[in-house]
């Protein structure tokens, strides 16, 4: 039985692998994998930020996010094809008018303190994140949650304001033992396969292993120590010296130098990046001047400098992984560059002696900078003369994200498994757009999409929206990059989420 | 006692304008606290409510002088950033306290390795009449100094980690967990920070001795009979002294307050590295102490030059 699941698991991740057109090294992990788990044993898995909270409804960022997976669940989890699965509950029905949740609460699964998670624990979480128990809602989508109610010992009835398919993805949101919101010395507990030890600032976060967990079988390792490692070349040196066995988000010279040594594996991140162009400022408040930018660039040859071919080119925000509800607009202004068309528009536009822009880049991601280098010489080329001004993130998060005081920017925004999240940014007057993208057709097509709970309809209609994102230039959609990661090659398990997550659980040594 | 109560007051105005300079700092460059810490996808209610919890809604001059009650009454405020348990922020004290030792010890320890090698070193190159000595020399402490801290610090790393396997890179333990596999670990980080600096010291003492050697003193010294050992040692070296202990001076006040670069390298949770990510995540509280920390040793080390020279130079206190 282990053995299958362990060949399904290989499978999984291969298909997942194939999906962003891996090198092959996925065969590596493919051979592991059909060798005898042993159970026991640690980890050190290398990380690149400190965490910003060990409250899972109070972080935000995406590496803090991808180690707290490890100790918390909700009703519901992802898997790694970015389906959903049941967690903390054991089954959920929605109503018609999709408006009222109703949760069945899986037998037996303990919190890391031993006690069994009961509807109580259930509805202070939700009540927690929805803002009803203080007014102040930590995870916004989850602000339409009207009230939670106990039906009986094992079911929580969630009834929300308005309909939306998209919000189950919502309920990952994770389930924490009734009160331990406010304690203030309580260490993190919740219902993963690992429990929290330890936590020191700027060293790492030390996990172990949850021997209630409700996955039979489930976690292999013993122990998992997050280590925060600062430079990446630093990283390199760790994992070859033998310090750190997993490191994720390597470079592509770094991933050549550790093809050897490690098992070294592609797979699709999360992250659209893009050359963001501010709709509302001058020139780019036109519309031929954003098309003349998208024609002018060369996402092939970006990606064969910057990702080593790995990343997979979009036009649009979406990612290609969420399969039913991506579609291929690469067509409308090419993979390669387009000279001549760029300047056409521009010339059309008044800009045909050529133009100045100003291209803000956060000095932190290396990945952005040296993107940002390629673009500029594509841009001379259909005589747009660009310059980078390098600022630092704290910078960017304040002047260019919120206060929109710029005219491009090259940089990455994240995605979750919900389908619509990156098209909800860019409604023109949401809190996250950024770029000042204003399109009415946009606005009206996207609450449609939300409203209706007929999901041909929403897949047709996401597949409108990305289009007009698109053939309105709202930016200059780039490339999902590949995620590189190095493991130990005794080690194995190891699976790709289409989110931000490392999971520990199904990990382990095979010798 | 005069002097210790000037040097005392000087301390205390330097501390205090330092800290307002570093409160302005904060007020003038970009970068909100409160996005810095909840990214982009906080809710705006939760991002009023700490504001309100940081006092960040409050006048700045309100803040300063909050701050500075605080601090006085001994209370050094919670980290923004870094958390303690679920609910509690990591009091600075406590923060700062943890991360001091790493970097007092790597303070310690290149030290000694800069002392211990640096001295003989200059002495022997003064000395020396071969031209071999003194070219080859030459050439190695200047290309020590040249070479960038980063990287040599990988450069250790790769020679000592890698392919001599001295020791595992990154294989930092805490020092209450094992003081002495921190004290070998520190070794390598220590010798980065003291190579070049071994290079400076050397070459400085040597030139100050053999500006010292054309001196009235060392013909007179020879003339009544001295060995040149004697003269060296007894008379040279501890005039020649005098320049090189300013230079220590700078030197120590450097690496105490934190070698930002090869903290970051060997992956030492240091002050140097916590100064960084604070000042980039916007954590004031985190800041502000150890910019004040950092004046703090700076004057005061050289408080303990002036204090050295007079051992050394007993003239200096009859001034």
């Amino acid at each position: 039985m282990k053995r299958i699941r362990i060949l399904l698991t290989a499978l999984l991740t291969m298909a997942v692998l194939g999906g962003c057109g891996s090198d092959g090294t996925g065969e590596s992990s493919g051979d592991n994998s059909s060798k005898e788990p042993v159970y026991g044993g640690s980890v050190v898995v290398g990380i690149q930020q400190d965490i910003d909270s060990l409250d899972p409804h109070k972080a935000t960022a995406a590496g803090t996010k991808e180690i707290l997976f490890n100790i918390f669940e909700g009703l519901v989890k992802p898997d790694e094809n970015g389906n959903l699965i049941n967690a903390v509950a054991s089954d959920y029905t929605i109503s018609e008018d999709g408006l009222v949740y109703t949760f069945t609460l899986r037998e037996n699964v303990k919190f890391h303190n031993g006690n069994v998670v009961t509807c109580e624990d259930v509805k202070y979480s939700l009540e927690r994140v929805s803002g009803l128990l203080d007014g102040t809602p930590l995870i916004s989508t989850l602000k339409v949650i009207q009230a939670v109610d106990i039906l009986d010992d094992k079911t929580v009835q969630v009834t929300v304001e308005s309909a939306n398919t998209e919000l189950i993805y919502s309920f990952v949101a994770a389930i924490i033992p009734a009160g331990s919101g406010e304690d203030a010395e309580a260490d993190p507990i919740g219902t993963g396969p690992f429990s929290y030890v330890s936590y020191t600032p700027q060293v790492g976060i030390v996990l172990k292993k949850n021997p209630d967990y409700w996955q039979t079988g489930l976690p292999y390792l013993d122990e998992v120590n997050f280590k925060i490692v600062n430079s990446p070349d630093s990283a390199v040196l760790e994992l070859q010296g033998g310090t750190i066995d997993i490191y994720a988000y390597l470079t592509d010279s770094q991933a050549q130098e550790l093809q050897e040594t490690f098992n070294v594996e592609a797979s699709a991140s999360n992250v659209v990046q893009a050359l963001f162009l501010n709709n509302a400022a001058a020139p780019l408040d036109d519309v031929r001047v954003r098309q003349a930018i998208c024609y002018a660039l060369d996402k092939d040859s970006i990606n064969d400098f910057v990702g080593g071919g790995n990343g997979t080119i979009i036009s649009s925000a979406m990612l290609p992984t969420l399969k039913d509800n991506y579609v291929d607009l690469n067509d409308t202004y090419g993979t390669t560059a387009n000279v001549e068309k760029a300047k056409e528009l521009l010339a059309e536009a008044g800009y045909g002696d050529g133009l100045e822009l100003e291209i803000a880049i956060p000095s932190n991601y290396e990945f952005h900078m040296q993107t940002g280098e390629v673009v500029v010489e594509q841009l001379k080329e259909a005589g747009i003369n660009a310059t980078i001004k390098a600022v630092e993130w704290s910078t960017w998060l304040d002047e260019i994200y919120n206060g929109r005081q710029y005219q491009a920017t090259i940089s990455g925004i994240t995605c979750d498994t919900t389908p619509g999240y990156l098209l909800n940014r860019f409604q023109t007057d949401s809190k996250k757009n950024f770029i000042n993208f204003a399109n009415a057709e946009y606005d009206a097509l996207y609450l449609e999409a939300q409203a209706t709970l007929d999901i041909q309809k929403k897949i047709d209609a996401y597949a409108q929206l990305q289009r007009i994102l698109c053939d309105d230039a709202g930016s200059a959609f780039l490339q999902v990059p590949a995620n590189m990661t190095a493991i130990n090659k005794k080690l194995s398990g190891y699976k790709f989420y289409p989110v931000y997550v490392q999971d520990m659980s199904t990990v382990f040594w095979t010798e | 006692m005069k002097y210790f109560i000037k040097k005392l007051i000087t301390l205390i105005m330097t501390l205090f304008l330092v800290s307002v300079a570093a409160f302005l700092a904060f007020q003038i460059i970009p970068g909100d606290v409160v996005t810095s810490i909840l990214g982009t996808e906080a809710t705006p209610e939760r991002e009023e409510q700490l504001r309100e919890e940081l006092g960040l809604n409050k006048p700045p001059v309100e803040r300063y002088f909050n701050w500075v009650t605080d601090v006085l009454r001994g209370d050094l405020g919670e980290s923004y950033r870094f958390s303690k348990s679920m609910n509690e922020m990591m009091p600075v004290a406590e923060l700062i306290g943890d991360k001091l030792p790493v970097t007092l010890w790597l303070a310690a320890v290149s030290l000694v390795l800069i002392i211990v090698i640096a001295i003989p070193l200059g002495v022997l190159w003064a000395r020396s009449s071969s031209h071999f000595l003194d070219a080859v020399l030459g050439v190695v402490t200047q290309v020590s100094m040249a070479v960038p801290s980063f990287f040599l610090g990988i450069l250790v790393t790769y020679l000592f980690g890698i392919l001599l396997k001295f020791f595992a890179p990154g294989s930092y333990v805490s020092y209450q967990e094992d003081f002495g596999g921190f004290l070998k670990y520190l070794l390598f980080p220590a010798l980065s920070i003291a190579i070049p600096k071994i290079a400076m010291t050397a070459r400085f003492l040597r030139n100050s001795m053999l500006t010292e050697l054309q001196a009235d003193y060392v013909r007179t010294a020879y003339s009544k009979g001295c060995t040149k050992r004697r003269v060296m040692y007894g008379h040279v070296l501890r005039n020649a002294m005098m320049p090189v202990v300013t230079f220590l001076g700078m030197i120590i006040a450097e690496i105490v307050a934190g070698s930002i670069v090869i903290e970051q390298v060997f992956g030492l949770p240091g002050i140097g590295r916590l100064l960084i990510s604070s000042i980039s995540t916007r954590d004031f509280p985190v800041v502000e102490i150890l910019i004040l920390y950092i004046t703090f040793v700076v004057i005061f080390v050289y408080f303990l030059v002036d204090i050295l020279y007079r051992v050394i130079d007993p003239r200096i206190s009859e001034v």
